[in-house]
Order: C-alpha cells, then sequence, then structure tokens
C-alpha cells in the first residue's frame, strides 16, 4: 500500500481500524482528541462503533464490559485520563480481559500541561491501578512504529488475554508523517467462547460463562494471581521489542531512551561521532517487558564506561536501567519535564560532561 | 404426583447467602423467571453489582460480568454498543447505582442505552456493614450515622426513580416493593415489561425495588416488612413514575 501523510493520532485511529478493531469507547482530552474526532467520523463509513463517554471511567468500563462479551475494544487517551481508566485497567487484568489502551502522555502530575511527555512510564510498566498485575506496554517513536505497535496490540491482547497499551508521547500524536498500514498485521480476532460472555446461544452452548474478579474461596485469588503472573512470565521470554543505534562501535557511553526522546539523541549520536565520540544507544519498544538482557549486555560492553537514562521525566525509567546494569557502570539521568522537547546539542553537552565525570 | 412449584431454569440449585427476611431472594427469583418465560436464558448477560449481590451469578444460571462497584451501567452500555442482539440486565444496589455509580446511570440512561436497570434499595450499605447511602431515611440511624441520618448535613434521601424520570430519554422508570405478595406479583409484572421494552428495542428501562436489610436495619424480618410500610413506602411511593405508551 502507498504511503499516506497523516498526523499521529488519525493514524493510530486507522491503524486500530486496520487491524479489525471495529469498536471505540472514549473520552475527549488533548492531545489525543483527535483520535475520537476521526473515528466519529471513520467508524460509521466501516459499519463501526463509535461512542463518546460521560467519563473516562465510563469509558473504560465500557471497554471492560465489551471486551468481556468477547468482541474487540480499544480507547485512548491522555495521562489524567489514565488515571481514571487505572481502576477497570486493574479489573480487565485480574478478569484477564483483553483491550486495547493507547496513552498519549501529557506533563503531569496533576493536571500538568498540555504538551509532551514520558511522566507516566510508572504509571504504565509498575502498576496504575491497584493489586499484582502488568500491562503490555509498547512506546512507539514515530508514527509508522505507531501504527504498527497498535495493529500488533490486538492480537496480543488475545493471545495473554490482558490489556495491551501503546504509550506515545503528545508529539507522536500530533506529528504528521507518512504512514503506510502493513497487511501482515492485519489479524483475525481469537476464538474467545470458552471464557467471553458472548450469550450461550452465540457460543451453541449449555455453559455459561463467567467474567470476575473476586476470588474469596480458598486459594482462588492466589491462583489467579499465579495464572497472571505466569503469562507476564511468558511476555518476558516472547514479547521483547529492542531497537538500537550506533551499537557495533566500541562506543564509550550507552544511551537508554525510548519514544520521541530517542530520536533527539539518535541526532545527538551522530554529532557526537563527527566529533570523534562514540556513544551508543537502546531503544526499548516494549516497556514491560523490559529488555533487560540487551540494555544489560550493551551497558556491560567493555568499552563502554557510562550508562545515560535520557528521558522526558524526572527520572523514571533509569531506576530499570539500574536494577539491569546491576552497579556494573555508573548509571546517569538526564531529563526534561516540562513538555519541552530538548534540542539535540543539549544531549550531546550532556554526554560530553558525563564521559568527563566518567573518565576511564 | 403432580410438581407445581420449582424453581425457575435460569437459577442454579446453589443457596443464596443472603440474610433471613432479606429481599434479594424475591428479586432475583422474579428476574430469573422473567427470562425463562421470556426464554432468553441463552442470550441474556447478567451483571452483578459491588454489594451484597456481588456473587448474584452464582444464582443466575446465565453469562454474567462482576462489575467495579457502580460501573455496571458503563459495562452494560459496553456489551449492548457492541451486540446489541444480546439482552443485558444491571442488578446494583442504592450505594452501587445512586451513590459511587450516580454518574454511570444517568448517562446511560440519557443515551437510552437498551439495557434493563434493577435497582434494589434497601436505604442502606449492606455489604459493608449497614453504613449511610444517599436513600437512606432522615433520622434512619446506620452505622456511619449513629444519631440518625441529619438532613441538614447530608440531605434529603434521593428519589432515584423520579430523577431519572426528569431526564427526557428514558422511557421506562418504575418503582416496586416486594414485601408482600400482591406487591411482588406488581414488581414481577414491571421486570418483564421493562425486559419486553429491551427485547423490543423501545427503551432504556429502570425498575427500583424498596427492598429490606433486616439485619443492617437492626429489625426482624416481620419488623423490617412493617417499616418498609409504615416509613418508607409514603417516601418512595410506588407506581410508575414514566412508560413508553403514555
Ligand atoms: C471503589 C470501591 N469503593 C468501596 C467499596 C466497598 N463497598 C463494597 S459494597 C459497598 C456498598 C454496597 O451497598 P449497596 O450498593 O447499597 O448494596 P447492598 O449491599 O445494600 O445490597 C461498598 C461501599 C468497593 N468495593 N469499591
Ligand atoms: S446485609 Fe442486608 S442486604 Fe445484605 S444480605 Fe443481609 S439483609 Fe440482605
Amino acid at each position: 500500500m502507498a504511503k499516506v501523510l497523516m498526523k499521529g493520532n488519525e493514524a493510530i485511529g486507522e491503524a486500530a481500524i486496520r487491524a479489525g478493531c471495529l469498536n471505540y469507547f472514549g473520552y475527549p482530552i488533548t492531545p489525543q482528541s483527535e483520535i475520537a474526532e476521526y473515528l466519529s467520523r471513520r467508524m460509521p463509513e466501516v459499519n463501526g462503533m463509535f461512542l463518546q463517554a460521560e467519563s473516562e471511567v465510563a469509558a473504560s468500563y465500557m471497554i471492560f464490559g465489551a471486551s468481556a462479551a468477547g468482541e474487540r475494544v480499544f480507547t485512548t487517551s491522555s495521562s489524567p485520563g489514565i488515571s481514571l481508566m487505572s481502576e477497570a485497567i486493574s479489573y480487565c487484568a485480574a478478569a484477564q480481559c483483553p483491550a486495547v489502551f493507547v496513552n498519549i502522555m501529557r506533563g503531569g502530575p496533576g493536571l500538568g500541561g498540555i504538551l509532551p511527555s514520558q511522566g507516566d512510564y510508572f504509571q504504565a510498566t509498575k502498576g496504575g491501578g491497584h493489586g499484582d498485575y502488568h500491562l503490555l506496554v509498547m512506546a512507539p517513536n514515530s508514527v509508522q512504529e505507531a501504527v504498527e505497535m497498535v495493529m500488533k496490540a490486538f492480537p496480543l491482547a488475545e493471545k495473554y488475554r490482558n490489556p495491551v497499551i501503546i504509550l506515545g508521547d503528545g508529539l507522536i500524536g500530533q506529528m504528521m508523517e507518512p504512514v503506510e498500514f502493513p497487511d501482515h498485521l492485519v489479524s483475525t480476532p481469537s476464538d474467545k467462547s470458552s471464557w467471553a460472555t458472548s450469550g450461550m446461544a452465540t457460543r451453541k452452548s449449555t455453559q455459561r460463562n463467567l467474567v470476575r474478579s473476586l476470588f474469596l474461596v480458598g486459594n482462588s485469588l492466589e491462583d489467579n494471581n499465579r495464572c497472571l503472573k505466569a503469562k507476564y512470565d511468558q511476555m518476558k521470554k516472547e514479547e521483547i521489542q529492542c531497537a538500537d543505534y550506533n551499537i557495533d562501535t566500541d562506543y564509550e557511553a550507552l544511551i537508554v531512551s525510548y519514544g520521541t526522546m530517542s530520536r533527539v539523541c539518535r541526532t545527538a549520536i551522530d554529532i557526537l561521532k563527527k566529533e570523534g565520540i562514540e556513544v551508543g544507544m537502546i531503544r526499548p519498544q516494549t516497556l514491560f517487558p523490559y529488555p533487560d538482557a540487551i540494555v544489560q549486555k550493551a551497558a556491560w560492553k567493555p568499552s563502554c564506561r557510562v550508562v545515560t537514562s535520557m528521558e522526558l521525566s524526572m527520572g523514571q525509567m533509569v531506576e530499570d536501567v539500574e536494577r539491569v546494569v546491576q552497579g556494573r557502570r555508573p548509571v546517569t539521568w538526564f531529563g526534561i519535564a516540562g513538555g519541552i522537547v530538548p534540542a539535540p546539542e543539549e544531549i550531546v553537552d550532556e554526554m560530553k560532561r558525563v564521559l568527563h565525570a566518567h573518565q576511564s | 404426583m403432580a410438581r407445581v412449584f420449582q424453581k425457575p431454569k435460569s437459577m442454579t440449585s446453589a443457596h443464596t447467602h443472603y440474610c433471613p427476611g432479606c429481599t434479594h431472594g424475591i428479586v432475583h427469583r422474579l428476574i430469573a423467571e422473567t427470562i425463562d418465560e421470556l426464554g432468553i436464558q441463552d442470550r441474556t448477560v447478567g451483571i452483578a453489582p459491588v454489594g451484597c449481590a456481588v456473587l448474584a451469578y452464582h444464582y443466575f444460571d446465565c453469562d454474567f460480568q462482576e462489575a467495579a462497584h457502580g460501573r455496571a451501567p458503563a459495562m452494560a452500555t459496553g456489551i449492548k454498543r457492541v451486540r446489541p442482539d444480546l439482552l443485558v440486565f444491571t442488578y446494583q444496589g442504592d450505594g452501587d447505582l445512586a451513590s459511587i455509580g450516580m454518574g454511570e446511570i444517568i448517562h446511560a440512561a440519557n443515551r437510552g442505552e437498551k439495557f434493563t436497570a434493577i435497582f434494589v434499595n434497601n436505604t442502606v450499605y449492606g455489604m459493608t456493614g449497614g453504613q449511610m447511602a444517599p436513600t437512606t431515611m432522615p433520622n434512619q440511624k446506620t452505622t456511619t450515622s449513629p444519631a440518625g441520618r441529619d438532613v441538614t448535613n447530608c440531605g434529603m434521601p434521593i428519589k432515584i426513580a423520579e430523577l431519572i424520570s426528569a431526564l427526557q430519554t428514558p422511557a421506562y422508570v418504575t418503582r416496586q416493593t416486594v414485601i408482600k405478595p400482591k406487591y411482588i406479583i406488581k414488581a414481577k409484572k414491571a421486570i418483564r415489561k421493562a425486559f419486553e421494552y429491551q427485547m423490543a428495542g423501545t427503551c432504556f428501562s429502570l425498575v427500583e425495588i424498596v427492598s429490606t436489610c433486616p439485619t443492617n436495619w437492626g429489625k426482624t424480618p416481620l419488623e423490617s416488612i412493617k417499616w418498609t410500610e409504615t416509613d418508607l413506602l409514603p417516601y418512595y411511593q410506588l407506581g410508575d413514575c414514566k412508560t413508553p405508551d403514555a
């Protein structure tokens, strides 16, 4: 298919349709309202369903109800809205209902701002809602990658019967780039007849299905949590996605960065290279499961003296970087969290400073 | 020997966990009878609340989802929007529907979502030990209003059926009770009508049922019935607030 120029938000909406998801519930919030606006006109064209809910709380429970009834569904929001959805996300995880959530992050905490941010890393990767659960988290760094991640999200959510979240930042949503919607990422919904409340007649069954998250009897809660854990362990084995840059050199420092920030880092690495300084980069595309082994191996390369986590936050992913580097290299953090995306020169200066501070 | 009475097909044979004199069980039965009579067991999805009826799915033999506290109308909306052919009912208490879930029920009703809300109003939070609800009567003692509900502090009890009726969209809104056979017969008719309207795609419907909670009222089952008649029914008046035919 030929490439078309699209705004990130609209491309995300279209990607869901192309992936075979024709049901959307949502609530407007900057910087992602264009997704709802786009789908409000696009869904009727494809016989799909669009509903503007009264709140993110309601939208997320519409998602839960529709998913529990066995249909593909998705919603999109931005940081404050995702906070409101986190209760339902916890219920979806507990009741093992697949659904796709998109967070086009804006600055926080509180009402924060409407400009790009990566301040919801903890929320997405470590919980957000209550209880022992994880989301499968994918973080795109371009509109094309956002499209592909959205399309992949539906079969992944169904494979694991778990919510998947796409963690983009405001820039990904607002930027226009050429995109294509790869045919090979079109997927057929999985068979949900063993668990979904799709109506006994639909399944031609005399056995009713229950979707629930309350486990009172005996060890049932422990059993459910162990079942969830087994899925997260499987994700760690099978779903890690990661990219790298300038990694075949004898780099002196390693940057770990994702999303929009990683694009700035790329340019900075090019500038540093021209000045004779080699810096490598690992770019996690899945934030959960985190590419532990890949980051670790890259950090422990003999030539590498220091590892820097570059984020549009006040230091969140750096905790995962520290965890996997295990103290074998100094780990530093550089970040901006006021809605401004730094210029490559700021990254260049920071890497020089860091390398100077950690001489061999 | 001829069998003259039996449990509805749409109920399981589990024993309910409800307290003696609690009307939740009667309401369950009326819904199950309706499902049987309309022959819709295999395309019905119920939504259990958070409240004493959280385990309702142990007693109904049809597909069921368990909601978060107050969110059943949003879940029902989700199901109906993606599967309009299914018949969906929510079963909610007054803490669930009239307090934490007020937003969800109002907007679902106002959009005219084609599901049936069964609203069990027993004037207290039963499950959590009898705290005050938005429906608690003036001066009624609860564990969080030990001196009785002070309406200057907490406002007057909310009349949900009338409140929903004030919206233009919802078309079938009624208040019933199940404390005596004569009321039960009427309540059954109302529940059946609500499901029939849903089957015909006519409208959103809400059936409020004034119910008892002897345990948290500190009354015997008989006293509870009496108190419902003398104190609740004059305030929560029975009858249709709105019908689509009117
Ligand atoms: C978000 C959340 N807040 C509070 C609770 C605790 N809780 C459980 S049931 C309940 C009240 C139930 O009362 P009601 O809806 O009147 O139903 P009843 O038990 O009387 O049938 C509360 C507050 C909860 N489970 N979830
Ligand atoms: S606590 Fe009240 S509402 Fe709950 S089962 Fe007992 S009597 Fe019924």
